[in-house]
């Protein structure tokens, strides 16, 4: 989890006729808001850095119109930056010519949308060979390695479908196998399950999240629900009016929200089947006390800790002890800070 | 006021010497470039008379059933090979044969033609709204202008004869399929193509795994208008020298022959029924796959 895969630098997105000369405005402290009214201009990104992990999954969260699709179609260069600089392995995207951008499409990074974007006219082996016919791999190598994925993703028996025939799931998980097929490394999705049924989207989840445990992919995931983001992600990034406002591990954003906009989008969440034991540990392990597991979710630990009639647990990784938590602290978790209007949160 | 009662029109003399400056300018022009020109055309006389007489030798039965192979490709419905058969039956028996086959030679090339060079501008219109509001126009034009107009300088350069009725047929016949062409890819599923982007496809697997098959149920409708139009030209084209059933049309207007002029209109609308037909439904046909159908 230590090697950088993608690194973005002081990216900038404007739109408008004259983004260039807008930049100084931006790095002034001009609002998006005033950028919109005094000089008619958008802003999309504002002063973005974000380090991405290799193998895991960065999610991007923020509401509409924050700027998430913007910067995600900036690893790919699908948007054109106004300033900075994205570079995948120690490659500056920005600086590649036609046909090298055109490769790095082609075999580095590949991408699920929203909407699915299949081809209505293709069945889904046609779709899932998308990628591996405009790479111009050899005829048997894409039959196979699209069957290959088809099978993955659960298509078996769909293969002469057209995509109109199937439900949303099965049509992004379509999506899902064409952008794996091309064996990429980077995986780009951006809201990739938000248009699908609440059952249907965990379920989607847990598909790529199983094969994520074997592909080990550097994932890109747009997301404007937080659920979903503490599910996957391995680190999150909120973005705010195409600012990042922070960036952490799901415990941490949960645990100290930077602001008022972040606070809001944990304020709903269910903290006791989300926070672990761990993010709220005391290093100093205890004498006696029921063991739990550190990355045991903290409702969990309750009710061993009420099964067991004590008040302090030992918390244990791989069967050795590395702390304690007591009763006190994981009922403090569970609530949520006191917010502006005054009420106190409580847990639902 | 005299001002006011009388429009300030040009002087008479030097109207008369402008046009006389227009006429002669064409008239050098054509001199100058005609005979190239019916050169450059010269393939296609030859293809459309082969295709003329290839038509009239083959017997009428082989005919007959290549109208209802095509219907039957086309609607996938008996009720069109039906009508289609007993069309052409009918056609022959009261004599109109080779004048529709004729008819049919020019109306498939024109169609052609108009397919081959309509195709490509609705693409190249489609990339570009610059070439999109220069095109716009001209079309508008070659759509509404009074087909005789343009009859003039196309005599003027080639002639009487099969090559300026083809090109008159055209004119008229182009707009809509380079229109419709435009249209469908115009319309064409942004993220579609924005996936097609993602892949690293180039811009010609885009255009032709993306665009056009996504576009031809539109670029169908544009070819179906396109055989209407040309078929509604055929009496006009019938003026400048091309054979079919615009002639005996022709000749029953001057003469007063009503049954001459009803049974050949009559013909020309039996093929236009079935060309629409035909061609309508197998655009309908092609996006089938777009009808949702959960027999999963
Ligand atoms: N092509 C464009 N021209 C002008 N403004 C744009 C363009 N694309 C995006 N924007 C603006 O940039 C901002 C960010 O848009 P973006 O689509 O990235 O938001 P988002 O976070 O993906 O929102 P959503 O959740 O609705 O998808 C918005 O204010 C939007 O209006
Ligand atoms: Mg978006």
């Amino acid at each position: 989890m230590s090697e950088i895969k993608v690194k973005i630098k002081n990216l900038y997105k404007i739109f408008g006729a004259n983004p260039a000369s807008m930049i100084s405005h931006i790095r002034n402290g001009t609002s998006k808001q005033t950028l919109l009214d005094e000089h008619g201009h958008v802003l999309g990104l504002n002063d973005v850095s974000l380090d991405i992990a290799a193998g895991g999954v960065q999610v991007i969260m923020g509401l509409s119109g924050s700027g998430k699709s913007t910067l995600i179609r900036h690893f790919n260069r699908l948007i054109e930056p106004t300033a900075g600089e994205i570079i995948v392995d120690g490659r500056n995207v920005i600086e590649m010519g036609k046909n090298e951008l055109r490769d790095f499409r082609r075999f580095r990074a590949s991408m699920v949308f929203q909407k699915f974007a299949l081809l209505p006219h293709r069945t889904i082996t046609d779709n899932v060979a998308y990628g591996l016919v405009i790479q111009s791999s050899a005829k048997d190598e894409i039959h196979e390695r699209s069957q290959k994925w088809i099978d993955r993703v659960g298509l078996t028996g769909f293969e002469s479908y057209y995509p109109a025939q199937l439900s949303g799931g099965m049509q992004q998980r379509v999506g899902l196998a064409r952008a794996l097929a091309t064996d990429a490394e980077i995986l780009l999705m951006d809201e990739a399950f938000s248009a699908l049924d609440p059952l249907i989207r965990e379920e989607m989840q847990d598909v790529l999240l199983g094969l994520q445990e074997e592909l080990k992919k550097t994932i890109v995931f747009i997301t404007h629900d937080l659920d979903e983001a503490l599910r996957i992600g391995d680190r999150i990034a909120i973005l705010r009016d195409g600012t990042i406002v922070q960036t952490g591990s799901p415990q941490d954003i949960i645990l100290n929200p930077a602001d008022d906009y972040v606070t809001d989008f944990t304020k709903n969440i269910n903290r006791g089947r989300v926070l672990q034991v761990a993010a709220i540990m005391d290093d100093k392990t205890s004498e006696n006390g029921p063991k739990i597991e550190r990355d045991m979710v903290i409702e969990d630990a309750l009710q061993v800790l009420s099964k067991a009639d004590a008040t302090t647990a030992i918390v244990t990784h791989n069967a050795k002890p590395v702390g304690s938590v007591d009763l006190n602290t994981i009922i403090a978790a569970l609530t949520r800070p006191i917010d502006d209007s005054g009420r106190t949160g409580s847990y639902t | 006021m005299d001002f006011l009662d009388e429009f300030p029109t040009m002087d008479r003399q030097e109207l008369r010497e402008l046009k006389k400056a227009i006429d002669l300018g064409f008239r050098n022009f054509s001199r100058a470039y005609g005979d190239a020109l019916e050169t450059f055309f010269e393939p296609l006389l030859y293809f459309m008379v082969w295709l003329e007489k290839l038509l009239i030798i083959t017997p009428w039965p082989i005919i007959i059933l290549i109208m209802a192979g095509l219907a039957w490709l086309g609607a996938r419905s008996w009720l069109a090979v039906a009508g289609t058969v007993a069309s052409f039956f009918v056609i022959g028996y009261f004599g109109m044969w080779e004048d529709t086959m004729a008819t049919l030679a020019i109306i498939s090339v024109a169609t052609l033609v108009c397919i081959v060079v309509g195709i490509p501008l609705g693409i190249w219109m489609a990339r570009s709204d610059r070439v999109q509001t220069l095109i716009t126009p001209v079309l508008d034009v070659m759509q509404t202008i009074p087909s005789f107009v343009y009859l003039i300088p196309v005599v003027m350069l080639l002639g009487i004869g099969k090559v300026p009725g083809l090109l008159a047929v055209c004119i008229y016949a182009v707009p809509p399929i380079v229109r419709l062409t435009n249209l469908g890819i115009r319309l064409v599923d942004k993220e579609v193509l924005e996936a097609a982007d993602a892949f690293g496809a180039n811009y010609r697997q885009k255009l032709f795994d993306v665009q056009v098959p996504l576009a031809l149920p539109n670029i169908f409708a544009g070819v179906n208008q396109t055989i209407m139009m040309s078929l509604a030209m055929v009496v006009i084209a019938s003026m400048i020298g091309v054979k079919g059933l615009g002639v005996p049309v022709l000749r029953a207007i001057s003469n007063q022959y009503l049954a001459l002029g009803l049974m050949n209109g009559l013909a020309i609308v039996a093929l236009a029924i079935i060309f629409d037909r035909i061609s309508q439904n197998f655009g309908k046909r092609l996006q089938k796959h777009r009808e949702g159908g959960h027999d999963v």
